[in-house]
């Protein structure tokens, strides 16, 4: 009884500290922005179906020109056509999709594994933890995006191939942060106190740890977002990463990269969509920086 | 200091070693099979096991590793599979344009990220401070082909100021230098800033105040170059950066370069192309990081190097 009174009162002074968090965010102009973007960017890809003004894979025979060239931005489709005729509008919407899908995939994946690295290097240390470390500075000296299109290369692409070499080259940074910290927090005297008392690893793991590595897994998660989605734009650009037909904003320029002299708004507004979304993830993730960190107060 | 600098050594071998493993295992993964490409498609299939019998495609893993690891002690990177050149030539051939370029965009994020960042942190939160921090967010969430094509269309497509790519002039330089600068600049800029503002706060700035030093010379003469210091040690991480930017870069703008060489023979399965370009960056790489890390304490003293 005793047990569920505590648990209930802690995850209440959690969710008020998470609605502080949110408020302040809220607060600051920039991460205002950056929260604003990203739930429209959310509402975009939930709704797609509803709020796409063409079909996105129709070859529209009125999306051509008399000459057969994409159409400019106006009229009945809103940001023009690609080369293929068609409408350009609904496939940055569906690619809204393809975006945050491999985003919050790819970023979870590298979470796990990196925070899971990070976390079990720190704690255990001795040669677990050199080997795992070594293993960690080596990906780090490797250049990632040409292991992202080795890898890429290997397997043959989808959705969820992608999402994975991503988290492949991604986890890294995750895990040296957390490493770092899990060091200096198993040094302590409040988990030194548990080893004592005989609680097992995973309790302390789970209870005692985790809980003071969550912030910095909350900022690392939001910034590592924007590293995926520029990430697997590249990839789509390269022709590696998420395949036509199916529309990424990457994948996008890819195919009309040949007509951007003369159609240059194939290239600018998924460009335009790349930035916004890695720009609004990247903004919230700094301002949560500062706002979890209070050893970066009043720096800023 | 001497030990450090033998371990440091020491690591970056071990790591270099580790990433030929590495690259080598994924290669090894690789289900197009080199042999037919280099046959074509018409070759019978007699052909094609004769070439992979040559190549040592047969062998087993450990002796075809082996086999690569002595020859790269002997710098030997092999043959290209599809050129009639020595990777080394490849490479080397290769090799000054991407040096080039990247010496133009350490050069172009330097003096781009220093200026806003110090411009920043003299108007903190000022209207010009919010604005230049607002476009170093906009330059790390930007894309490189992105502002590559942009660059392209509006600079020379549109103006006509500089030449749709290729290699030769000054003029073919400084759009993929700002390509590849962009997001560095913007990584600098909040690095000066912040180290800016540190600087600001010291007790030395006090001082100098108090002794009645005018404004501009105390900024100029005590705070930059203290700022300053910190970033340029970081210099040296910037490669791994550079590193993959070239891959993308070079293949917007046509620049002959070792990230061209590498997208190329990606494409081609050309597998002894891919590892040296694999191990020239790699290389760079740790040398990089080696080099910020010895620079680091020589810069600040309070930098423990056991």
């Amino acid at each position: 009884m005793s047990v569920t009174d505590t648990s209930t009162a802690q995850g209440q002074r959690r969710t008020t500290r998470a609605g502080q968090v949110v408020l302040v965010l809220m607060k600051r102009p920039r991460s205002a922005f950056g929260m604003a973007v990203i739930l429209l960017m959310v509402f975009a890809a939930v709704f797609a179906p509803w709020i796409m003004p063409h079909d996105p894979f129709e070859q529209s025979f009125d999306g051509l020109s008399l000459v057969g060239a994409p159409l400019p931005p106006g009229g009945e489709f809103p940001l023009g056509t690609d080369l293929l005729g068609r409408d350009l509008a609904s496939r940055l919407i569906l690619g809204t999709r393809t975006s945050l899908i491999i985003g919050v995939l790819a970023n979870g994946i590298a979470i796990l594994l990196g925070a899971g690295v990070g976390i079990t290097a720190g704690y255990f240390g001795g040669w677990i933890g050199a080997i795992l470390m070594r293993f960690t500075d080596l990906m780090m000296a490797f250049p990632a995006l040409l292991l992202a299109i080795v890898l890429a290369a290997i397997f043959q692409p989808s959705l969820l191939i992608v999402a994975l070499v991503i988290a492949m080259v991604n986890w890294v940074q995750m895990a040296r942060v957390i490493y770092t910290e899990t060091r200096s927090l198993a040094e302590r005297d409040f988990i030194q106190v548990q080893r004592a008392l005989g609680a097992g690893h995973l309790r302390i793991l789970g209870s005692h740890l985790l809980p003071h590595l969550l912030s910095s897994i909350l900022v690392f998660g939001t910034l590592g977002i924007s590293t995926t989605v520029l990430l697997e734009a590249t990839l789509s650009f390269l022709g590696v990463g998420v395949q036509p037909p199916m529309p990424s904003w990457g994948n996008i320029i890819f195919e009309n990269q040949t007509y951007f002299t003369t159609a240059p708004w194939l290239v600018f507004f998924p460009g335009v969509a790349i930035v916004l979304l890695a720009l609004a993830f990247n903004l919230v993730g700094d301002a949560l920086r500062d706002i979890l960190d209070p050893t970066l107060k009043g720096r800023h | 200091m001497q030990a450090y600098l033998v371990r440091r050594l020491f690591e970056s071998a071990l790591i270099l070693l580790g990433i030929t493993l590495v690259t080598f295992i994924l290669l090894y993964l690789v289900p197009a099979d080199p042999a037919r490409q280099i046959a074509g498609r018409s070759a019978t299939a007699e052909t094609v096991q004769n070439i992979r019998d040559q190549l040592g495609l047969n062998d087993p893993f450990f002796v075809q590793y082996w086999r690569y690891l002595t020859a790269l002690f002997q710098g030997d990177m092999g043959r290209s599979y599809l050129q009639r050149a020595e990777v080394s030539e490849l490479i080397a051939a290769r090799l000054p344009a991407s040096l080039l370029l990247m010496v133009a965009a350490i050069v172009t994020e330097l003096i781009f990220g220093l200026t806003i960042g110090i411009i920043a942190a003299l108007r903190r939160n000022r209207p010009a401070d919010h604005g230049l921090m607002i476009f170093s967010f906009v330059s790390i969430s930007a894309p490189q082909f992105v502002i590559g094509i942009l660059l392209l269309y509006i600079f020379a497509v549109k103006l006509g100021w500089f030449p749709i790519g290729g290699y030769g002039t000054f003029a073919h330089v400084v759009l993929p230098a700002i390509t590849l600068g962009f997001l560095g600049a913007g990584w600098y800029s909040r690095m000066m800033r912040s180290s800016m503002i540190d600087v600001l706060g010291q007790d030395f700035v006090r001082t100098a105040q108090a002794k009645g030093l005018a404004k501009g010379r105390i900024i100029l003469r005590h705070v930059i170059p203290n700022a300053v210091l910190p970033i340029i040690a970081m210099i040296g991480i910037d490669i791994g950066l550079f590193m993959s930017g070239i891959v993308v870069v070079e293949s917007v703008y046509g620049w002959p370069g070792i990230g061209q060489l590498a997208w190329q023979a990606i494409q081609r399965v050309d597998i002894p192309v891919i590892m040296g370009v694999t191990m020239v960056s790699a290389t760079a790489i740790v040398l990089g990081n080696l080099l910020a890390d010895l620079v680091a304490p020589m810069i600040d003293p309070r930098i423990k190097t056991k």
